[in-house]
């Protein structure tokens, strides 16, 4: 949002602002009440992988993305290495990288600030923060999830793994789509007019083709090809900024 | 041996997430950065959704989780609430296993 749309939108912006904001922090609990309940499997399943409940906690705790954290357990629990583990732990989080970039001009956060942001920079918060029509409503998206939810994964990461016996298989409840309707919420905001249809479509066909021939997580960073391919894409001004 | 693996993932994602965020300003402002920045989370969370639907491990696979995607699909076009849109997933997924077995 650059400063002359600001001041258009001012004196608008600000009278919708309490309903906008209250807005914005139920999406955000929904959307960490969501990642709560599947956190409840990543409890169960880290569990069943064979580690301690210190161990899990932990992970939900520093590690905190939450596709990372079922690759790491996931290599252990297939009986590999927990060093290969962290490293496709760490590609699978390398698109955090990417989020951050986009973050880092929206929040403008600055001293010991961006080392507490950092860790709430994921799937979710960004999706949250961005296409936003203030930065203040970004800033709002942003920190809002990223609070929430850090806290129900925890919580639902201890519940899970305590009553590891019962949810076991989150496959049973379909906790593995809940994951996924999560984000086909999150980005559908994000899919306005046929250039952003082009990119999704064919960044989940990119990932998808190219699965089989790469490790676990490299595929969605291969799709990330596609966003740099559009965004060089000749004769294309950057945006004034949607967000 | 698995704490090697959880200090070094840690360290490891911390330092994705920190690295992007620091990215100097003049980068930023920089026109070309700004739009393929705007265009990666659509690209990133796009190809998510693909992957945890049609892959298991390293095979390409279409079982129940394809019903809970169009599904999915299907509530937020027809803009129902967050939870709502969630819960639809879930539950049409393990409904399609329910039946089928699968």
């Amino acid at each position: 949002m650059t400063d002359d749309t600001t001041s258009h939108l001012h004196t608008d912006e600000d009278q919708r602002w309490p309903e906008t904001k209250k807005g914005i922090v139920r999406d955000a609990f929904g959307v960490a009440l969501a990642t709560g309940a599947y956190g409840t499997s990543f409890g169960a399943i880290s569990i069943a992988s064979g580690l301690t409940l210190l161990q899990t906690c932990i992970l939900s705790l520093v590690m905190f993305t939450g596709g990372s954290q079922f690759a790491l357990v996931g290599v252990i629990a297939g009986g590999g290495n927990p060093v290969a583990g962290a490293a496709t732990a760490a590609m699978l989080g390398s698109r955090n990288a990417l989020y951050g970039i986009r973050m880092a001009a929206l929040l403008k956060v600055k001293g010991w600030r961006r080392f507490a942001t950092a860790q709430l920079v994921i799937d979710e918060t960004t999706a949250m923060a961005v296409g936003r029509h203030s930065e203040r409503a970004s800033r709002l998206g942003f920190y809002a999830t990223g609070l929430l939810l850090f806290t129900l994964w925890n919580l639902g990461t201890l519940v899970g793994g305590i009553g590891a016996d019962f949810v076991s298989d989150p496959k049973v409840l379909g906790l593995d789509a809940a994951a996924t309707g999560a984000f086909v919420a999150l980005l559908a905001p994000q899919v306005r007019g046929g250039e952003a249809w082009a990119i999704a479509l064919a960044a989940g066909a990119v990932a998808v083709a190219s699965s089989p021939f790469v490790p676990g997580g490299v595929p969605v960073l291969i799709a990330a090809l596609v966003a740099l391919a559009f965004g060089f894409r000749p004769g294309t001004n950057a945006p004034k900024d949607e967000a | 041996m698995i704490w090697l693996g959880i200090a070094l993932g840690c360290l490891g994602c911390y330092a994705f997430k920190l690295a992007g965020l620091s990215v100097p300003h003049k980068v930023l402002e920089n026109s070309r950065v700004r739009r393929i920045s705007a265009l990666m989370p659509v690209a990133l969370l796009a190809a998510l959704i693909a992957v945890q639907t049609f892959t298991d491990g390293q095979r390409i696979v279409f079982d129940a989780r394809v019903v809970g995607l169009l599904v999915a699909l299907l509530a937020v076009w027809r803009k129902w609430p967050f939870l709502v849109v969630v819960f639809l997933a879930a539950a049409s997924t393990a409904l399609v296993r329910l039946a089928f077995g699968a």
